[in-house]
C-alpha cells in the first residue's frame, strides 16, 4: 500500500475531475436549454485552446488580453454554430440532432489538424511554476490554479443562473419552451446564449488544460469523458453534472492506482468510467439527480 | 425493393400478396436480375483497383445494412458499430486459426458470435432510447476496443492477427477475382434477407416501435424482445461483413476502427436513406467513392493553383475528413431522407419526362 502514490493519484483526480465537471456542466447547459445532445464538446475545448495557442505564439499577445480575445472569438463562435448549424435542426429527430453535432466534431477535429498541424504544442509559460508543498504533498501551481479557476466557473454559472435575467429566461425556457416563448421570452436568443456561454466556457477549461499539459488533438477526449460524468450526476442536472466530473475524475485516477499497485493491466485509467457509465445506465439510467422522464398517454 | 412508404398516387394494391412484393413491378424484377448478372461480369471485365473497391463497397454495405436495421427500422442509435466489425473480424480469425473449420463456416459462425455479443450489449440497450443508448453503444466501442488490445489470445493484442485465406472442403479461393464472387454472394443473400424481414410480422413490429414505441407497445409489441433482437441483428451483419473484411484483408487489427469509423457507417446509412434497403447501398458507394474520388481530384489538381494554395498532397487526409462531416451535415441539413429519395425524385421526373412539374 503506497499511501503517498494514492493521495497524489487523488488530489491528481480531483483537479482533473473539477475540469471534467465544468466541461459536463458546459455540456448539460446546451443539453437543458436546447435538448441538443453536443458530442463537439471536446472540439470546443480544443478550439478555445489553440485560439489562445495561436494568440499568444504567434501574435505574441500577452496573456491578459489574449486570454479575454479567445473568450470573445469562442462566444460569437457559439452563437454562429447554433444559428447556421443546429437552428435549422429545430423540431427534426433527435437522432439528427445528433449525427449532425457527431459531423461539427468531424469537421472541426480534422480542420484543426489542417491549420495547427498534428504535433502537440507546448503552451506558453502562464505562471511561473512552482510546487507547492501541502503537507509532504508536491503539488504544482498549475493545479492549483486550475482548481481555483474550476471552481471559479461553478460559482459564476450558478450566479448566473440564480440571480441575473438572462439565467432566469434560460431556466424558464428549460422548463417548459411554449410557456417561456409566451411570457416574452426570446426562445431563439436563448438557443444561441446557451451555445455561446457552454463555447466560452469550455473554451475556459481548455485553456487551463493546455497550460497544464499543452495543445494536442487529444483535448478533445474531455468531450468523450464528459458522457460518464453527465450520465453519472443526471443528464439535465448542472449540479449533478459537476459532483459526476469529480467522481469520474477521482475513479480514474482510483483505477489507475489499483492498476499499477495490483492488476498490471494497463490502460484501466481510461476505460473505467465506461464501466461506471454501462452499470449507471443500467441502475439508474437518469442518473444521481435526474429528472425521471414519465411518460403518459 | 422499394420503400413501403411513398408510393405514388393511383397505383393502387389490391391484395396483400401485391402490397408484399419484393419488387413493385416487372420490370423492376427484371432490371435488378440484370444488374446483378452485369455485376457477375465485373471480375472479368475491371481492373485490380476498380474491383478493390467494388470489394470495399459490398463488405461496407453489409455493416452498413445492419446499422440500417437498428437506425432506420427500429429507430434506435449506435455508435458502437465499427467495434462489432472489428469483433466479427477477430471471431473469424480466430474461429479458421484455431479450429479445423473451413473459412466458409467460420464467417457465419462469427456473425453468430457477434450476434450473441451484441444481445450482451442489446439487453441493457432495449431499456434505454433515443440519447441514454448513444452514450450506451459509444462505452461498447470504447469496451470492446480495449478488449481487442487487452486479449492476446484473441486478437493478437498489440500484433495484428493473421486471416487465413477463403477456403471451402480444401478447396482455396485466392485473388481479388475469386473473392469478388463470395462477397457478391453474401451481399445478396443479406440484402435478400433483409428485405424479406421487412415484410414480415417482426420486421413490421421494428417499423412500428420507430414510428411510436408507445402505440406499439400498446398494440402488444415487445418493446423490449424487439429492440433486442434489432441489437442482434445489426451484430450479426456487422460480424459477417467484419469476418468478410478479416479474409479479405488477411489482417486484422485495431487500427482505424474507432469510433471515426462507427461515425462512417452511420454516414452511410444516412446519406443512403435511413429504412431505405437499396439506399443503404447507394450510400455505401457514396461513402467509399468519396475518398477515392478525393484522390483523383487532387491528382488532377496537381501542380495547379488550387493545388499550391491547399498543398493538397501534405493535406488530403484532413480534407477528406473533412468532405465527410461537411457531407453528413448536408444530407441532413438538405435531404434528410437521403440518396434513395432523391433516387425516386429521379425516377418521378423522368416518368413523365416532358411534361413533369
Amino acid at each position: 500500500m503506497n499511501l503517498q502514490f494514492l493521495i497524489q493519484l487523488l488530489v491528481n483526480g480531483l483537479v482533473v475531475g473539477t475540469l471534467y465537471g465544468v466541461v459536463a456542466m458546459s455540456f448539460v447547459l446546451i443539453y437543458k436549454a436546447t435538448q441538443v445532445v453536443n458530442f463537439a464538446q471536446g472540439e470546443l475545448l480544443l478550439i478555445g485552446a489553440w485560439v489562445c495557442w495561436a494568440l499568444l505564439t504567434k501574435y505574441q499577445v500577452p496573456f491578459w488580453i489574449g486570454m479575454p480575445l479567445t473568450l470573445v472569438f469562442m462566444f460569437a463562435f457559439g452563437i454562429a454554430i447554433q444559428i447556421v448549424i443546429l437552428r435549422p435542426m429545430i423540431g427534426e429527430p433527435i437522432i439528427s440532432v445528433i449525427m449532425v453535432t457527431i459531423g461539427l466534431s468531424t469537421v472541426f477535429q480534422a480542420a484543426l489538424k489542417w491549420i495547427f498541424g498534428v504535433n502537440p504544442q507546448p503552451f506558453p509559460r502562464v505562471f511561473t511554476s512552482q510546487s507547492l508543498n501541502f503537507w509532504g504533498l508536491q503539488i504544482q501551481t498549475v493545479y492549483v490554479m486550475s482548481l481555483v479557476v474550476s471552481v471559479a466557473m461553478m460559482v459564476g454559472m450558478a450566479w448566473f443562473f440564480r440571480v441575473s435575467k438572462y439565467g432566469l429566461a434560460m431556466r424558464a425556457t428549460a422548463f417548459n419552451q411554449q410557456v417561456a416563448q409566451s411570457l416574452g421570452i426570446s426562445v431563439k436568443n436563448v438557443f444561441a446564449m446557451a451555445w455561446a456561454i457552454s463555447a466560452t466556457v469550455s473554451a475556459v477549461a481548455g485553456v487551463v488544460v493546455a497550460v497544464v499539459n499543452g495543445v494536442s488533438s487529444g483535448l478533445s477526449d474531455y468531450g468523450i469523458k464528459v458522457f460518464p460524468a453527465a450520465i453519472l450526476g443526471g443528464l439535465d442536472s448542472i449540479g449533478g453534472a459537476v459532483l459526476g466530473g469529480i467522481i469520474i475524475g477521482l475513479l480514474e485516477n482510483f483505477a489507475q492506482y489499483i492498476d499499477s499497485e495490483y492488476l498490471h493491466w494497463g490502460n484501466l485509467y481510461e476505460i473505467a468510467p465506461f464501466y461506471v457509465l454501462i452499470i449507471v445506465l443500467m441502475i439508474k439510467p437518469y442518473g444521481l439527480f435526474g429528472t425521471k422522464d414519465i411518460e403518459r398517454v | 425493393m422499394a420503400g413501403p412508404s411513398l408510393i405514388p398516387a393511383g397505383d393502387f394494391r389490391t391484395s396483400y400478396a401485391a402490397d408484399t412484393t419484393i419488387f413493385p413491378t416487372r420490370t423492376s424484377r427484371n432490371a435488378a436480375i440484370a444488374g446483378i448478372v452485369l455485376v457477375c461480369f465485373a471480375p472479368q471485365l475491371l481492373g485490380e483497383y476498380s474491383l478493390s473497391i467494388l470489394i470495399q463497397i459490398g463488405i461496407f454495405a453489409i455493416a452498413a445494412l445492419g446499422l440500417n436495421i437498428l437506425v432506420g427500422f427500429t429507430g434506435q442509435i449506435s455508435i458502437g458499430h465499427a467495434a462489432f466489425f472489428l469483433f466479427g473480424a477477430f471471431t473469424s480469425a480466430y474461429l479458421s486459426n484455431t479450429l479445423p473449420i473451413p473459412v466458409f463456416f467460420a464467417i457465419p459462425l462469427a456473425g453468430v458470435v457477434t450476434a450473441l455479443v451484441g444481445l450482451i450489449f442489446g439487453v441493457p440497450a432495449a431499456r434505454l432510447k433515443g440519447l441514454y443508448l448513444v452514450i450506451a453503444t459509444l462505452a461498447a466501442q470504447y469496451i470492446l476496443l480495449d478488449f481487442f488490445s487487452r486479449a492476446d489470445w484473441f486478437s493478437g493484442g498489440s500484433v495484428p492477427a493473421s486471416a487465413n485465406p477463403f477456403s471451402i472442403f480444401g478447396y482455396t479461393l485466392r485473388g481479388d477475382r475469386q473473392y469478388f464472387y463470395v462477397v457478391l454472394a453474401y451481399l445478396l443473400v443479406s440484402y435478400l434477407l433483409v428485405t424479406n424481414l421487412m415484410r414480415t410480422r417482426d420486421g413490421r413490429a421494428l417499423v412500428a416501435i420507430r414510428d411510436h414505441y408507445l402505440s406499439a407497445e400498446i398494440m402488444g409489441i415487445n418493446l423490449t424482445k424487439y429492440r433486442t433482437l434489432s441489437f442482434g441483428l445489426a451484430a450479426f451483419f456487422a460480424g459477417i461483413s467484419g469476418a468478410l473484411y478479416a479474409h479479405y484483408q488477411l489482417v486484422v487489427s485495431n487500427e482505424g476502427f474507432g469510433i471515426e469509423r462507427s461515425i462512417i457507417f452511420l454516414a452511410m446509412v444516412i446519406i443512403g436513406g435511413t429504412g431505405s434497403i437499396m439506399g443503404t447501398l447507394m450510400g455505401t458507394a457514396f461513402v467509399v467513392l468519396l475518398p477515392e474520388s478525393m484522390e483523383w481530384i487532387s491528382a488532377g489538381l496537381k501542380g495547379s493553383a488550387i493545388d499550391k494554395a491547399l498543398s493538397l498532397n501534405n493535406n488530403i487526409t484532413f480534407l477528406r475528413e473533412i468532405a465527410i462531416g461537411l457531407i453528413i451535415i448536408g444530407f441532413l441539413m438538405f435531404e434528410p431522407d437521403g440518396l434513395a429519395h432523391r433516387w425516386r425524385q429521379i425516377k418521378t421526373y423522368w416518368k413523365l419526362y416532358p411534361f413533369s412539374h
